[in-house]
């Protein structure tokens, strides 16, 4: 066979290197952020700004470096947020951050190993990862951006959409009941479960702070608007004012039973930490096993 | 992780079936995770991996599907360990969508696929050799990839260390495509002393080489990245997405041709180095080459035996790598044989690439068999009488 390929300009490093050094360092959160990637590429309005930069305040709060630290995504407009923050990031394939995180920690376990990603990708594609790993304990920090759309596919209908809502495939409301997420997170095990808004930023802070510290698998939903989306079809208005609705709409209940947590749509938003529990890790029973003992 | 208890490399002679000298064969490769879902004719790898993972100080996690065993072998080799998931048919169709990650990001790690009867889930007990396009071709997109097929519970053992080597080396998950009765059968394996295996390990970044000058996915000479593990101090993005050199999504037509062209060239250029065949009598001209590989290669070795025990120019090919396919080899052979009879437990796969290969210069004969059970020696040997008379004149 003969090969014929269209030639390749050739490769020049310095151009690549201007990409990455150009206007970087000159916002406080820079040494957190990669070289090079803002602007990211979120719709204005979007609620993923505020949580990435909460996640980044937690991560200070914690004393936590970037070099402590990894993260894990999947598919989506949240999935990419790893490719943004100044540490060794992973993005995915759909649905499978959390497996490919549970690799990474078993592998390095002195490495802080977050997902971040949306309600599509952790809920509908990676639902079986996510009980699993909840179940195990795996020692992960997870963080779920719900819009309850798939935003990045221009606004389908997904697995946390509240019945009624409508989407580009629900066009006459949505007919499917939706999960409650902190209850599913809860009832597979996880030892951490709160649940804020984008409104709730100082809150939301606290709660990544406080899961860095925390060992095992911790869960944190973060309400996050979706004005291009979710808000035009349900007439929500800008991100502006889903950041309105979150402020009138919202209960703090700490340690409300997530099972009383669920999300109507136009209803109120339960918000607040809801579990905080001890259970052994995997690691944990792993390293502990009697693996030794009943040699013959 | 775990301190550790028992020796890694269990120097000795053992008798093993391949399914678990395939796992003593990662494992004295320095494979130190295994994530894996039971699977028949595959979950005794899983088991002998649950048994002594904890005891040599590397992990073993059931996890609870196959799509997720491939995600957390990726971690797990950017994390700086060598990782290796087994499985079967449904469970290898299951691993190609990260099966495809790996090769986007070039993630080393080995995947043993224990060839069953398909489509679906066909004959779980019994033998099949219908995976062979699916290890090149199953993940959707171009890329490069690597298997290996070996014919015995010894070449387990061996070719699960080249295995890794070669995925440590090239920076691609590397298939074992061996078959049921390859890992159910029990012979005779020795396994070396450490010092007698050779291991090769991912290349580093140059001490030298400055985080911000580390360009993470920009191929070496032999087309092949430096590897920086998570926590390295690199903060390198890994992404399925396109991207450049750095790592960074970018969506072009450029970003696109530079890398795919990079992720098939670095395979088809090193492939001298990767393939490996064994040969018998394949000198002068001849009445018929069999090809065969994996289980299917024991009775096609017995039938060419038998065919030269009668003074007949025949020759035997065994594919110890299928991917990347010996084409030049196959080029040359065209010229000299009259026809090439490919024996193998599927009904044209090895076929259909030898056939491209001669370029109509001999005949290719698919000896086509769906499964459950083996060819026998006669039936080859009926093969050669058949077509291999058709030798040039």
């Amino acid at each position: 066979m003969i090969r014929k390929m269209r030639p390749l300009p050739p490769f020049d490093p310095a151009v690549l290197k201007a990409k990455v050094t150009s206007d970087h360092g000159l916002h406080p959160m820079d040494v957190y952020l990669k070289p090079g990637r803002i602007p990211h590429i979120w719709c204005p309005g979007c609620g993923l700004g505020v949580v990435l930069s909460c996640f980044i305040n937690g991560l200070k709060m914690a004393g936590l470096r970037p070099q402590d630290c990894s993260m894990v995504s999947g598919i989506g407009c949240s999935g990419r947020a790893a490719g943004y923050m100044n540490m060794d990031t992973y993005h995915t394939t759909h649905g499978r951050a959390i497996p490919f995180a549970t690799g990474l920690k078993m592998a390095k376990p002195e490495l802080t190993v977050t997902v971040f990603s949306g309600d599509g990708d952790l809920f509908a594609i990676g639902g079986n990862h996510f009980i699993h790993a909840a179940r195990r304990n795996i020692d992960l920090k997870v963080l779920c951006v719900n819009n309850f759309n798939y935003g990045m596919t221009g606004g389908q209908v997904g697995p946390t959409t509240p019945i009624q809502a409508k989407t580009t495939t629900s066009p006459y409301g949505n007919r499917e009941h939706p999960f409650n997420l902190p209850h599913m997170a809860h009832a597979s095990g996880a030892v951490y479960v709160a649940r804020w808004t984008a409104f709730h930023a100082r809150q939301l802070v606290v709660s990544v702070a406080e899961t860095m510290k925390k060992k095992g698998f911790t869960f944190i939903e973060v309400i996050a608007p979706c004005p291009i989306g979710y808000g035009r079809p349900n007439k929500l208005g800008s991100g502006l004012e889903e950041m309105k609705y979150y402020r009138e709409k919202s209960l703090i209940r700490q340690e409300a039973d997530p099972a009383e947590v669920g999300i109507e749509l136009g209803g109120e938003i339960i918000v607040g930490k809801f579990i905080d529990a001890d259970r052994p890790t995997f690691a944990d029973l792993y390293l502990n096993s009697p693996a030794d003992k009943d040699k013959k | 992780m775990r301190a550790m208890s028992e020796k890694a490399v269990l120097t000795g002679e053992h008798f093993f079936i391949g399914d678990v000298a395939a796992a003593e064969g990662a494992l004295a490769a320095g494979c130190r995770f295994f994530a894996g879902y039971p699977i028949t004719p595959a979950t005794e790898v899983a088991e002998r991996m649950a048994r002594r993972m904890p005891r040599v100080g590397g992990v073993y996690i059931q996890m609870e599907d196959e799509m997720a065993s491939m995600a957390a072998i990726l971690g797990a080799s950017w994390g700086g360990v060598k990782a290796m998931t087994s499985t079967s048919g449904p469970g290898f169709s299951l691993m190609m969508e990260n099966i495809g990650l790996g090769m986007m990001t070039e993630t080393p790690c080995v995947v043993v696929n224990v060839m069953r009867g398909g489509p679906s889930t066909g004959l779980p007990t019994l033998v099949g050799q219908a995976d062979v396009m699916q290890a090149r071709w199953g993940s959707h997109g171009d890329y490069g990839s690597i298997s290996l097929s070996p014919s015995s519970p010894q070449e387990m053992f061996d070719l699960t260390i080249r295995a890794f080597n070669l995925s440590e080396k090239y920076r691609v998950p590397v298939i074992m495509l061996t078959d049921e009765l390859v890992g159910h059968m029990s012979e005779k394996v020795i396994i070396p002393h450490p010092s007698e295996i050779k291991l090769v390990e991912r290349r580093k970044p140059g001490r030298n080489i400055l985080p911000e000058d580390y360009l993470p996915f920009a191929g070496g000479k032999d087309l092949v990245p430096a590897m920086a593990n998570a926590g390295e101090g690199y903060n390198v993005h890994v992404t399925g997405l396109t991207h450049d050199e750095w790592g960074y999504p970018v969506m072009s037509d450029q970003a696109q041709e530079r890398l795919v062209r990079r992720l098939v060239e670095k395979i088809r250029k090193n492939a001298p180095d990767i393939i490996l065949f064994e040969e018998v009598g394949l000198e002068g001209d001849l009445e018929a080459v069999v090809v065969a590989y994996g289980c299917a290669a024991r009775s096609a070795r017995e039938a060419v035996e038998v065919a030269r025990g009668q003074g007949r120019a025949v020759g035997f090919l065994r594919l110890i790598t299928i991917w990347p396919f010996p084409e030049d080899l196959v080029r040359r052979l065209a010229q000299r044989t009259g026809a090439f009879i490919v024996p193998e437990i599927n009904y044209g796969q090895v076929a259909l690439e030898v056939e491209r290969c001669s370029g109509g210069r001999s005949d290719t004969v698919s000896l086509g068999l769906m499964g459950g059970t083996l060819h026998t020696p006669e039936e080859i040997l009926a093969a050669i009488d058949e077509f291999g008379r058709r030798a040039k004149s």
